[in-house]
C-alpha cells in the first residue's frame, strides 16, 4: 500500500523520510514541489499527484506536507485517513507536531512509524497500543533516559493486540477513578450581505478523558437522543445498541479520545448567540468600515472569546481606525489582515468598530467587500439542547468521578459583506 | 563509503561513521544504543549508513530489547543492499521463530519476512506455512501480512502462498481475517473460489475487524457480490432517468436492447439474495464509522450494489465528511460530484451543505461549484443563483470565472431561468475583472447560439463593449458572433470588421482566425460594404507570421474571391457558411468520470492507475447461490421461510423492512434484556445473524430445540418467572466482572457450544487468544459429528432426602465459562422438593486440593415450594482429577457435597491441523501415551464414533481417514488450565477390532480417559 513518507516543511526541504518497502528516491518530491509552484497556497495543491511510476498522496498539516508514496491503486481515504493519523499520534506523543519535535524525536517518529506499517499496511494504530509498544517521553523518563541509557522501547511486549478491545491496555490503574465528557459544538454560519442566516449547522463532538482502572463498560443515555441527525462513531461504540435502544455504550479506551462526533441537520432551528453588522464601502482612494457585534440568543449565558478577523482586499494599503473600541485590535500589514478582539459580549453590550481603509496610490476600488470571520465561545451551553441523562459504569466496583461539560463555539461562521 | 547527501556538516562522516562502529563494537549496551539511535536518526534524515552494516548486523543477538528493535529498523532498510551480510542474521530469527511468548515469534517472522533478500525465500516460506496454523491469532496475522512481502520477492511461488491464503480466509478471528483478505486481494484476486465459503463468516465478522481491514474486506466483498448477485436494479423501468450507472455505457446499452427484444415474459421477477442483502445490512451501520477510508468503502459498496432506495442512505454520511480535513473533503466531494451528474434528487435536502465559504480551498470550492450545478433544479434554483452571485463578486477570480460557467450550464439546463441568468450575464459584461467578462461573453455566446432570434439587443451590446475587452477568447467569441448573425445586426457587423481591421495584427491567433471569419461572412451577405475589407485583412493574413492563418486565408479565398477560373464552390459558399451549427451544449466535466470506481484513486485522479481493476458487471444469470454455504449445515425448512418471508417484505417496502428488523430484534433483546447486556451473545447473536449465517441457524435452531427440550421435560411449573429470577441473580452476581458481558445466561445455554458472540463488538475480552482459536470447531466441526442436542447428562449432587427436601443436580456445560478461561462451567440446578420455601442456598465451606478454586454462584434468597433454579459456578481445577468438595448451606442446615472431576470435561475442544496433531502426538510419545486394544460388538459408522467420542470428551474432531477396513480418527482437545494437549486417536479395524490411544502429558487423564472411551464405545 503506502511504499515511503515523505515529511517536508515550508522551505519544502524533505527532512524526514521512511521507508516501508524498497527505498523509494526522494527526488520522486520534485513531482509534488512542481505541483506546488503551481498551486496559489500551499492549501490548493492537489491531494493525489501522479508521477511516473508512483503516486503521491500528501496532506498539509502545521505547515508541514506530508507526502506518501504508492504505486498502484489504493482507496485514497485509506491514505489520507491514515497520515492524518500519523499526525495525530505524533501530536499526542509530543503534544505537538512540529519539523522541531519530529527532528528532535526521530528516533521515537521512527519507531512509531515502525509500529504503524508493516509493508505498507496498517498494523498498530491505536494510541493505547502503540503507547504499550513506544512509551511516550515524560520528564521523568527522560531523566531516566539520560542517566540509565534506555530509549522509550517498551520493555514488555504489548497485549492489547490480542484481546479484543484492541483499543484498550489491560491493567490500567488509577487511584483516582474519573472520566470527563466535554461536549463540544461548532456553530457553522453563513450570513449574507442582507444579515439574514443562509445557513446554519450545529457539529458536535464528545471529546472524552478517561481515568478509569480496569476494563469499565461505560453506558451513556441522553435525554433527547432524537436529536442527533447523524453520528460517526469511535470504534469502542457498541452499533447495535445505538441502534436499537439509543445509548451509548462502550468499553472507553485510556486517555483523551474522540467518542463520538454528531451533526444536527440544516433543517433545525438554530440559535444565534451573537449578531454582526458590517458596512464596509469603497469610494474613491479609500475605503471606510463600521461593524458592530452585540448578543442576540445567548439563553442567558455570557458570550466570551468573540473575535472578528477579516483580510481586507489587497489593495488597501493600510487600516486606520476612527473610533476607540474596546478590546484589543491589530492589523497585520503583510497577511492584510485585522483581528478585532472583543473579549466579552454581555447583555445589552454593543461594540462597534469604525475606521477607514486608505487605498494604494492608483489603484481602483475593489468591487468585492471581504468576508468577516467570527470567533466566540459559550461556556456551559449546548446549542443543540443535548443532555446527558446519565452515565453508568459496569464491570469495575469502583465509584468513579463523572464530569460533563458542554462548549459552544463558533466554527466556520462568516459573515458576507 | 561516504555519502554525497551530507552536506558540509556532515563531511566528516567518514570518521564519525569510524567512532559510531566502536560503540557499536563495546560490550556497553548504552554505547551500543547510543550509537544505534544515531545511526536511526541518520536513517530518518535519508542519509545513508549502509557502511555500518557489519557492525550492526552483529548485534542482532543483542539481550537488550530497545537494541534489537533498533537493529531490526536498520536491518530492514539495509538488508536488500547487503545480502550476504543479512544471512547472518536469519539463524536469530529462526531460533526467536520457535519462542513460547506469540508476540517474539511474530516480531521474528514480521522481521525476517522483511528482509528483502532473495536467497532466504525458501526459509520465509516455510516459516510463513508454520505461522499460518500457529495457535495465536496474532501470529497468523503476521504471517499473512508476509505473505504479501513474500509474494512481490518471489510471484512464482503463487501456488504455494495461495494454499496458505486459503487456509487464512478460514480463520474465524477478527485479527486475522483483515490481513488475509489483504493478501488474498495482493496475490490472487481472481481466486473468488476462495471467498464462497467465507463470505457469510465475513460479512458477519466485518463490524469487528479493525478498521483498515474492513476497507480492504468491504471492498474485495463490493467485487465479489458484483460478479455473483444479480442487479437489484434490473427490474427499474426504463423511462426514468438513469440513476444507477453501470459501469460501462455498452453493457447499459445491450441490457436495454435485450430487455426490447425480449419483451415482458422473459423479466422474471427480481428478488434478492439472501447473501446479498445480509452484505448490506451487515455493511451498513460502518457508515458511521469515524474512518472516512470505511465510510468511503462502505458508500461504494451501496452505490454498486443497493437497489436504488436504499442508497440514499450513504448521502448523509458523504455529506457529514465534509466536516472532516480538506483532503477527505476533497475526495468526497469529487465522488458525490459524479454521482449528483445523474441523479440530482440524492442531494437535493443537503443543498446548502454544498454552500461555499470565502476560506474554502480552491478545489472543494470549484467542486461544491460542480454539485450546486448539478443538482440544481426548477425549485431550487432562485436560491443557488443568489449564491452564485455572491460567488461572482467575490475576491477569488479563478472560482469567480468557474461560477460563471456554472451560470451558463444553469442557464442552459433549467429553461426556466435562462433568461434571467443571460441578463445576469449580460450585467457582469461590465465588471472591472476582464477574465470575468471574458468569460461571460463566451457563456453569453454559447448561449445565444441555443436561441439567437430573441436576443439581438445582447448581441448589439457586444458589439459595443469590444473595445473593453482584451481576454482573447472573448474578442474571438464576439467576432464569431457578429459573423454568424450578421443579418441580425446588418449595420453594426461592418462596422465591428471595420474596426477589428484597423488592430488586426495585434490581436492574438485565436481572434484574428475569426476576424477572417467575419470578413467572409460579411463579404458574401454585404459585398458592397465589406469587399475592400474582406480584401485588406486577407492580404494581410496572406503574409501573417502563423501558418495556420496563412492556410486558411489560402484556403477561403477560392471561395471568398473567386479568381475567373476557379469559383465551383463559390456557389456554394452562402450554404457552406450559413448552414445552422448545432448550439454547444454546455455539460458537467464530470460527465463519463464514473467510468472508474467511484472514490478510487483512478477515479481521482481521472487515469487509470497501474493494479486498478473494473469491478466486474452483473451475471445475467445468478451463479449458483449454494457454493456459500459452509459444508454441514442442512437449511432447516424453517429458516428458509424467514428468509423468503424477509425478502417479500422488502419487497413490499424497503423502509419497512429496516424498521421492522429493528424492531424485532429490539423486541427480542428487550425480552430478555431487562438488566444489561449480560446474555446478549446468544439473543443477540441470533437476531442479528438470523436466516444469514446458516451456522448461527443450526445454532439458534438448536437453541430452540433446547429450550423447547427443557421446558417440556421442565422440573419446574413456571419457566418465564424463574428466568426471569435467573438473570437477575446472574447480573447481581456478574456486574462487578468485565467479561460478564458475553456469556449467555444458563437457561438458554445450549448444550456444548453456545454461541460466543461475535458480533457484538466487544466479543470476549478474557478468552483471548485461547478461546477465540477454540471458537472454529464449535461452528464448522463439531456440527457435522455431534448430534443435533446432546443428551446432558447429570450428576446428582444432592439428593432430595440428603437434603432436607433440596435435591440438586449438577452437569457440565461445555460453554467458556463467565469467571475466565481457567474454569470450568458447571451449572447446578436445585429443585425443591419440600412442602415450604428455602431460603439463603448458597455454597460454604470449600474443602478444596491445592489451590483449585471455586467461583460460587450468588447466594439463592429464596426457592418456593416445587420451584427449581439454575445456577452456574465455575471451578478451576487446575487440571487435577480431584472431586471439588463443598458444602452446600441453607439457612437451616449445610451438607457436605462434591462435584466429581470428570476427565472428559475438564478440557476444551482445541483446533489443530493434522499435521500438527502428527506433531504433537510425536512430543507425547513414552509416558505421555496410553493405548487400549478392544473388540466392540457392532460395527460403528464413523459418524457415530465421533458422536460418541464427543459425548465423553470435549474435543473436536481433527481428521477422519477412511480406507478398506480401517477406519482412524483423531480427536484433539486442551486441557482448560494449562491448556496441555490432549490427544485421541481411535483406530477400528475390520469394523469391530479398536484401538484407542491417549495422548497427553497429565498422565492421570490418560489411563481414565481410555476408560472411559472404552466403555462408551462397547456399550450399545
Amino acid at each position: 500500500m503506502i511504499h515511503s513518507l515523505f515529511i517536508l516543511n515550508k522551505n519544502c526541504e524533505v527532512f524526514f523520510e521512511k521507508h516501508w518497502k524498497s527505498v523509494v528516491s526522494r527526488s520522486v518530491c520534485d513531482h509534488f514541489l512542481e505541483a506546488l509552484n503551481q498551486a496559489s497556497s500551499p492549501d490548493d495543491v492537489p491531494t493525489a499527484i501522479g508521477a511516473p511510476r508512483h503516486i503521491l498522496i500528501n496532506i498539509y498539516r502545521n505547515k508541514l506536507f506530508f507526502i506518501a508514496v504508492v504505486q498502484g491503486e489504493v482507496p485514497p481515504l485509506f491514505v489520507i485517513e491514515f497520515l492524518h493519523r500519523v499526525v495525530d499520534t505524533i501530536t499526542d506523543y509530543f503534544s505537538s507536531c512540529t519539523e522541531l519535535t519530529i527532528k528532535d524525536n526521530s528516533v521515537v517518529v521512527f519507531e512509531i512509524l515502525e509500529e504503524m506499517l508493516d509493508n505498507g499496511y496498517p498494523l498498530a494504530t491505536e494510541l493505547n497500543v502503540l503507547k504499550e509498544l513506544i512509551k511516550p517521553p515524560s520528564i521523568v523518563r527522560n531523566v531516566m533516559n539520560t542517566v540509565t541509557g534506555s530509549t522509550n522501547v517498551g520493555g514488555q511486549l504489548p497485549t492489547g493486540q490480542l484481546s479484543n478491545v484492541p483499543w484498550r491496555k489491560v491493567g490500567v490503574k488509577y487511584t483516582n477513578n474519573e472520566v470527563y465528557f466535554d461536549f463540544v459544538e461548532e456553530l457553522d454560519v453563513i450570513i449574507d450581505k442582507t444579515g439574514t442566516t443562509v445557513f446554519a449547522e450545529v457539529n458536535g463532538a464528545i471529546k472524552c478523558q478517561c481515568k478509569l482502572s480496569g476494563m469499565p463498560d461505560l453506558v451513556m443515555t441522553f435525554t433527547n437522543p432524537r436529536m442527533f441527525d447523524d453520528l460517526s462513531f469511535h470504534p469502542c461504540i457498541r452499533y447495535r445498541r445505538w441502534e436499537n435502544e439509543r445509548v451509548v455504550s462502550f468499553v472507553p479506551p485510556d486517555g483523551n479520545f474522540q467518542l463520538l462526533s454528531y451533526r444536527l441537520g440544516t433543517n433545525s432551528v438554530v440559535a444565534i448567540p451573537v449578531y454582526v453588522k458590517p458596512t464596509i464601502s469603497f469610494q474613491g482612494s479609500s475605503g471606510r468600515f463600521e461593524i458592530t457585534v452585540g448578543p442576540k440568543q445567548t439563553m442567558g449565558k455570557v458570550v466570551e472569546n468573540v473575535a472578528i478577523s477579516m483580510t481586507v482586499p489587497k489593495v488597501v494599503s493600510n487600516v486606520v481606525l476612527s473610533n476607540n473600541p474596546e478590546g484589543n485590535f491589530t492589523y497585520d500589514p503583510v497577511s492584510k489582515t485585522m483581528r478585532w478582539e472583543i473579549g466579552k459580549v454581555m447583555h445589552q453590550k454593543i461594540s462597534t468598530i469604525r475606521g477607514s481603509m486608505p487605498l494604494q496610490s492608483g489603484a481602483s476600488a475593489p468591487d468585492s467587500n471581504p468576508t468577516i470571520l467570527v470567533e466566540f465561545k459559550v461556556n456551559q451551553l449546548a446549542i443543540s439542547n443535548i443532555k446527558v441523562n446519565r452515565l453508568d459504569i459496569y464491570g469495575e466496583k469502583y465509584k468513579a468521578f463523572k464530569g460533563v461539560k458542554y462548549i459552544t463555539k463558533a466554527g466556520k461562521f462568516q459573515v458576507r459583506t | 563509503m561516504s555519502d554525497p547527501a551530507s552536506g558540509g556538516i556532515f563531511s566528516t562522516d567518514f570518521k564519525r561513521h569510524e567512532d559510531l562502529k566502536q560503540m557499536l563494537d563495546s560490550n556497553k549496551d548504552n554505547l551500543k544504543l547510543d550509537a544505534m539511535k544515531r545511526i536511526v536518526t541518520m536513517m530518518s534524515r535519508g542519509r545513508n549508513v549502509s557502511s555500518l552494516f557489519p557492525a550492526v548486523v552483529k548485534n542482532v543477538v543483542s539481550k537488550n530489547n530497545e537494541i534489537k528493535k533498533l537493529v531490526f529498523v536498520y536491518l530492514v532498510r539495509y538488508a536488500e543492499e547487503q545480502q550476504d551480510l543479512a544471512l547472518l542474521s536469519v539463524s536469530t530469527f529462526q531460533k526467536s521463530l520457535k519462542e513460547s511468548n506469540q508476540l517474539i515469534r511474530a516480531s521474528a517472522l514480521r522481521v525476517l519476512c522483511s528482509i528483502r533478500v532473495p536467497v532466504i525465500v525458501p526459509i520465509m516460506l516455510l516459516s510463513i506455512k508454520e505461522a499460518a496454523a500457529d495457535l495465536s491469532p496474532f501470529v497468523r496475522k503476521t504471517a499473512a501480512n508476509a505473505i504479501v512481502k513474500i509474494y512481490s520477492l518471489d510471484p512464482e511461488l503463487k501456488d504455494a502462498l495461495v494454499e496458505i491464503i486459503e487456509k487464512l480466509l478460514k480463520d474465524k478471528t477478527t485479527l486475522v481475517a483483515g490481513s488475509a483478505v489483504m493478501a488474498f486481494e495482493e496475490v490472487c484476486p481472481e481466486r473468488i473460489d476462495l471467498i464462497h465459503k467465507n463470505y457469510r463468516k465475513l460479512c458477519n465478522l466485518v463490524m469487528d475487524i479493525d478498521e483498515w481491514g474492513q476497507v480492504t474486506v468491504i471492498n474485495m466483498l463490493t467485487k465479489y457480490a458484483r460478479s455473483q448477485f444479480l442487479d437489484p436494479n434490473q427490474n427499474e423501468t426504463e423511462g426514468e432517468e438513469p440513476f444507477y450507472p453501470d459501469d460501462d455505457d455498452e453493457e447499459e446499452a445491450k441490457d436495454e436492447s435485450e430487455n426490447g427484444e425480449a419483451n415482458e415474459p422473459k423479466k422474471k421477477p427480481y428478488f434478492m439474495d439472501a447473501d446479498h442483502r445480509l452484505l448490506l445490512r451487515t455493511t451498513r451501520p460502518l457508515l458511521q464509522s469515524r474512518n472516512a477510508a470505511v465510510v468511503m468503502a462502505v458508500a461504494q459498496l451501496y452505490y454498486y450494489l443497493a437497489p436504488r432506495l436504499e442508497m440514499v442512505s450513504i448521502i448523509k454520511p458523504l455529506v457529514r465528511l465534509q466536516r472532516s480535513h480538506k483532503e477527505v473533503q476533497i475526495i468526497s466531494l469529487t465522488m458525490m460530484a459524479t454521482m449528483s451528474v445523474n441523479s440530482k434528487g440524492l442531494f437535493e435536502p443537503y443543498l446548502k451543505s454544498f454552500y461555499v465559504r470565502s476560506t474554502d480551498p480552491i478545489q472543494v470550492k470549484l467542486l461544491k461549484l460542480e454539485i450546486l450545478t448539478n443538482i440544481a433544479t426548477e425549485s431550487t434554483i432562485p436560491a443557488v443563483l443568489k449564491e452564485f452571485q455572491t460567488y461572482v463578486t467575490g475576491n477569488d477570480r479563478e472560482f469567480a470565472v468557474a461560477t460563471v460557467q456554472a451560470i451558463g450550464r444553469c442557464a442552459s439546463s433549467i429553461k426556466e431561468v435562462s433568461d434571467s441568468c443571460l441578463s445576469g450575464l449580460v450585467s457582469l459584461l461590465s465588471n472591472k475583472d476582464e477574465k470575468i467578462v471574458g468569460e461571460s461573453v463566451v457563456i453569453i455566446k454559447k448561449l445565444l447560439q441555443q436561441n439567437p432570434s430573441e436576443h439581438t439587443e445582447i448581441i448589439k451590446h457586444m458589439a459595443k463593449i469590444i473595445d473593453r475587452i482584451t481576454f482573447p477568447m472573448a474578442r474571438a467569441s464576439i467576432m464569431w458572433l457578429m459573423g454568424e448573425y450578421c443579418d441580425k445586426v446588418p449595420k453594426i457587423a461592418p462596422d465591428v470588421l471595420r474596426i477589428a481591421c484597423r488592430g488586426f495584427m495585434t490581436e492574438e491567433n485565436i481572434v484574428k482566425l475569426q476576424i477572417i471569419n467575419l470578413a467572409s461572412k460579411l463579404n458574401l451577405t454585404n459585398h458592397k460594404q465589406t469587399k475592400l475589407l474582406c480584401q485588406y485583412i486577407f492580404n494581410l493574413a496572406k503574409y501573417d507570421l502563423n501558418y495556420d492563418i496563412r492556410d486558411r486565408v489560402r484556403f477561403l479565398r477560392p471561395i471568398i474571391m473567386p479568381s475567373e477560373k476557379g469559383g465551383a464552390l463559390h456557389k456554394y459558399a452562402k450554404k457552406i457558411f450559413f448552414t445552422t451549427k448545432p448550439a454547444p451544449v454546455l455539460k458537467s466535466a464530470f460527465i463519463g468520470r464514473d467510468r472508474y470506481i467511484l472514490g478510487s484513486l483512478s477515479h481521482i485522479l481521472d487515469q487509470e492507475v497501474s493494479g486498478y481493476s473494473d469491478l466486474p458487471s452483473f451475471p445475467e444469470e445468478a451463479p449458483d447461490p449454494t457454493v456459500r454455504n459452509v459444508e454441514v449445515p442442512k437449511i432447516t425448512s424453517k429458516s428458509k421461510k424467514k428468509m423468503t418471508s424477509m425478502l417479500e417484505s422488502f419487497y413490499s417496502e424497503s423502509e419497512e423492512e429496516s424498521n421492522e428488523d429493528e424492531g424485532k430484534s429490539s423486541e427480542e433483546e428487550s425480552n430478555d434484556d431487562s438488566e444489561e447486556d449480560s446474555d446478549e451473545s446468544s439473543e443477540d447473536d441470533d437476531s442479528e445473524s438470523e436466516e444469514s449465517d446458516s451456522d448461527s441457524d443450526e445454532e439458534s435452531d438448536e437453541d430452540d430445540s433446547s429450550e423447547e427440550e427443557s421446558s417440556s421435560s421442565s422440573e419446574s411449573s413456571s419457566e418465564e418467572s424463574e428466568e426471569s429470577e435467573e438473570s437477575s441473580s446472574s447480573v447481581e452476581e456478574e456486574k462487578p466482572k468485565a467479561k460478564k458481558v458475553n456469556t449467555p445466561p444458563p437457561a438458554n445455554n445450549a448444550p456444548s457450544y453456545a454461541p460466543i458472540i461475535d458480533s457484538n463488538i466487544l466479543a470476549p475480552v478474557d478468552y483471548a487468544a485461547a478461546e477465540v482459536i477454540s471458537k472454529p470447531e464449535r461452528s464448522t466441526t463439531m456440527p457435522s459429528f455431534v448430534p443435533s442436542s446432546l443428551p446432558r447428562q447429570s450428576f446428582d449432587l444432592l439428593t432430595s432426602a440428603g437434603g432436607q427436601g433440596l435435591a440438586a443436580v449438577y452437569r457440565f456445560t461445555r460453554s467458556p465459562s463467565l469467571h475466565g478461561s481457567n474454569f470450568v462451567s458447571v451449572e447446578i440446578t436445585f429443585t425443591n422438593h419440600s412442602q415450604r420455601a428455602i431460603r439463603n442456598i448458597g455454597i460454604k465451606d470449600k474443602k478444596l486440593q491445592a489451590d483449585m478454586i471455586i467461583r460460587e454462584f450468588s447466594e439463592i434468597s429464596s426457592l418456593e415450594s416445587n420451584a427449581s433454579k439454575t445456577v452456574l459456578i465455575g471451578i478451576d481445577f487446575k487440571d487435577t482429577t480431584h472431586a471439588a468438595k463443598f458444602s452446600i448451606s441453607t439457612q437451616e442446615f449445610k451438607c457436605p457435597v462434591n462435584i466429581k472431576a470428570v476427565v472428559g470435561e475438564l478440557v476444551k475442544p482445541s483446533k489443530i491441523s493434522p499435521e500438527s496433531f502428527k506433531k504433537e502426538q510425536g512430543k507425547l510419545a513414552g509416558m505421555y501415551e496410553v493405548s487400549d486394544n478392544f473388540n466392540i460388538s457392532s460395527s460403528l459408522s464413523a459418524q457415530t464414533i465421533c458422536s460418541r467420542v464427543v459425548k465423553v470428551l470435549s474435543c473436536s474432531v481433527i481428521n477422519i481417514e477412511e480406507k478398506e477396513n480401517s477406519l482412524k480418527c483423531y480427536f484433539a482437545a486442551q486441557t482448560i488450565s494449562g491448556n496441555h494437549y490432549l490427544l485421541v486417536t481411535l483406530h477400528l479395524r475390520n469394523s469391530t477390532n479398536c484401538s484407542v490411544t491417549v495422548n497427553c502429558e497429565k498422565i492421570v487423564f490418560n489411563s481414565m480417559l481410555t476408560k472411559d472411551l472404552k466403555t462408551e464405545l462397547t456399550t450399545n
